[in-house]
């Protein structure tokens, strides 16, 4: 018998935030490494991309020169990581504005849409789940699985396009393409970039209605992908929880059967849906592009695209590096929530 | 106090209805529980698990369970309603599981587990339902109580976790409880103070014991009564200390396999199954 003691929890609790920064350490490390590379390899030229093609020889040399491209490799990934450090992600070649700062524009359209659609995905998927498995092999079973498999594996440009002809050409119940109706533009000062946040903020109710009814389709569109994925999920863990003997006990105890499903299982199949809902929540941040591109929503996964096309490396990197930093940050955060779910896992 | 039995059992069958078929789990069985400790002994998939099971009303959703009569006291367990069964499960029938490796919730802690058992069945308060507890773990033996009702079920040795789930299951004060196969997963070191505890409890508190094992040398030592079960059907019911002079063919078959320490034997013996002992014997059998 080994009862970890009261004086021994602080000092495991520090172990997993030191294990964790390290791990953290580690994945920036491999991840600015890979980005470097990338930009190294790509065949497009950055000197060329800067210069043009008609520049003459000795300026071509010069740029060369200033973007440090004739020093050894080891010691370009330095200076990279130095200005990484300093928050420098380079100068965009094709809006000439620091990366960051188009990042900053950028970033907070998609960051407002892939959490509104988690949101969404996790308050009705959860519940869809857990009935299915509680009602297996009944119609809300049969329904949720239908649900699921269509959100699925329809095509989310397909859904987005048919959801504005009918909900906006048609129906006008809701805003258009974009984020807001275009005489509403720049009326609000960006303070966090999510317009819902400053409309309310500057209490400009109208904007913020506005801004509501242009986010309503594209988020729901994100969210049935998300809602179908957490719904599966949800209901296989279920079943699989439902199943244990420790369920037994609770209905031997005399348990009531919702306290069987809440109490007992659902809180195992929470442990397990931590990671998922991460996950799920770390792909939408990563820039829905077919999304973004159908409704005209300029976010990360526009920008990154429209970048890559134009050859505008340090755009494309510095939005890699990031969706990277959100992707582990959040990945270390569903881990730490885990521990904390699952006493198992502290040990 | 009335001294009729605690449960009345007669002719009860569970079938399942599975893909490959239907399969009858327990096909006719009848025996009565008093204040005693019945043993029902038998192999693996002889039906002993499943008539605990259907006592409680916790046979899933595609078993299908009858009976002409399955009582506690006089409330009839075949057509009870759901929410007197939940009164009866764990109030007045509770049942000890085999493994507490996965009958205690590894997301709750012991005392919060033991704790609940006592709560669904009374208005009683926290404080009131610690102190419950607490006195629950003391008295099966465990020397720490606080310390114990702050672990995690993964901290607990198997020994330790049969302990607290006998505590969780006395803790209403139920009249009948179903031991099933509470020592197998334990060692055989840990095994006796189990049974030992049990056993007190049961004594003490005046309880209907339902032993179901597949341990014919520990149901002889540790039961009054003997139900011998095979295909689902009871074969013979004895005293436990009539089991060595048993005239069944079944009972003395299984007797012949058990090595003994006396005997000097090189291979034990192989059952010999007679197919008579499957023939349906029909209701109103003694």
């Amino acid at each position: 018998m080994s009862i970890a003691n009261a004086a021994g929890r602080p000092r495991a609790a520090a172990r997993i935030v030191g294990g964790v920064g390290f791990t953290l350490l580690l994945t920036f490390i491999g991840l600015t490494a890979v980005t470097f590379v990338i930009g190294r390899v790509m065949p497009a030229d950055p000197v060329l991309a800067v210069v043009g093609d008609r520049a003459p020889q000795d300026v071509y040399d010069l740029v060369y020169r200033q973007m440090g491209l004739d020093r050894p490799l080891y010691e370009q990934y330095w200076r990279y990581l130095e200005q990484l450090s300093r928050g420098d992600l380079g100068t965009s070649i094709m809006t000439a504005r620091p990366v960051l700062d188009d990042l900053i524009r950028f970033f907070p359209a998609t960051l407002e849409l892939a959490t509104i659609a988690t949101v969404l995905g996790v308050f009705l998927g959860i519940p869809m789940g857990v009935l299915a498995a509680v009602r297996q092999g009944q119609w809300p079973d049969h329904v949720v699985r239908v649900l699921g498999l269509i959100g699925y594996s329809m095509p989310i440009f397909w859904l987005g396009m048919v959801a504005l002809l009918v909900f906006y050409a048609n129906l006008d119940w809701v805003g258009g393409p974009g984020r807001i109706d275009v005489f509403h533009d720049g009326i609000v000062e960006p303070v966090t970039g999510l317009i819902l946040v400053d409309a309310a903020l500057a209490g400009e109710w109208e904007i913020f209605d506005n801004a509501v009814s242009h986010l309503i389709l594209p988020s729901l569109v994100l969210a049935t992908f998300a809602l179908a994925y957490i719904a599966r999920m949800t209901r296989s863990f279920m079943l699989d929880q439902l199943n244990q003997e420790y369920v037994l006990t609770a209905r031997v105890k005399g348990v009531s059967e919702p306290a069987v499903i809440w109490r007992h299982a659902f809180r195992n199949v929470l442990v397990q849906l931590i990671t998922i809902i991460g996950l799920t929540y770390a792909s939408l941040l990563e820039g829905s592009v077919l999304t973004e591109t159908v409704f005209s929503w300029p976010g990360i996964g526009q920008y990154i695209t429209t970048s890559l096309f134009n050859g505008d490396m340090p755009a494309v990197l510095g939005g890699t590096i990031v969706v990277g930093v959100c992707f582990v940050g959040i990945n270390m955060f569903s881990d730490l929530l885990y521990r904390l779910v699952d006493p198992r896992a502290r040990a | 106090m009335d001294d009729g039995p605690l449960l009345t059992i007669e002719d009860l069958r569970v079938r399942y209805r599975t893909p490959k078929g239907v399969v009858d789990a327990v096909r006719g069985v009848s025996f009565t529980l008093g204040r005693e400790r019945l043993g029902i002994v038998g192999e693996s998939g002889s039906g002993k698990t499943q008539t605990g099971r259907a006592i409680l009303g916790l046979i899933p959703r595609n078993g299908e369970v009858r009976a002409r009569r399955m009582a506690f006291r006089d409330v009839d367990l075949l057509n009870a309603s759901e929410r007197t069964m939940r009164r009866i499960r764990g109030d007045h029938i509770s049942m000890v599981m085999q493994d507490p490796k996965y009958s205690l919730n590894p997301v709750i802690t012991v005392g919060k587990q033991i704790e609940e058992a006592f709560l669904v069945h009374t208005r009683a308060g926290r404080r009131e339902a610690r102190e419950r507890t607490l006195e629950m773990l003391a008295a099966v033996r465990i020397r720490n109580p606080e310390r114990v009702y702050r672990a995690w079920p993964h901290e607990m040795s198997g020994g330790m976790g049969q302990r607290i789930m006998i505590a969780m299951m006395m803790i209403p004060n139920p009249e009948v409880i179903i031991a099933d196969e509470p020592t197998s997963a334990l060692d055989v070191t840990v095994r006796m103070q189990v049974l030992a505890i049990l056993d007190d409890m049961v004594g003490e508190r005046g309880m209907g014991l339902m032993m179901i094992s597949h341990d014919l040398n520990l149901v002889a030592s540790f039961c009054d009564r003997v139900i011998i079960m095979y295909g689902g059907q009871i074969m013979e019911t004895l005293d436990a200390r009539d089991l060595g002079r048993s005239s069944h063919g079944y009972t003395r078959g299984l007797m012949r396999c058990l090595p003994g320490i006396d005997r000097d034997a090189e291979t034990l013996p192989v059952l010999q199954r007679d197919p008579a002992w499957l023939a349906e014997q029909g209701p109103g059998r003694d």
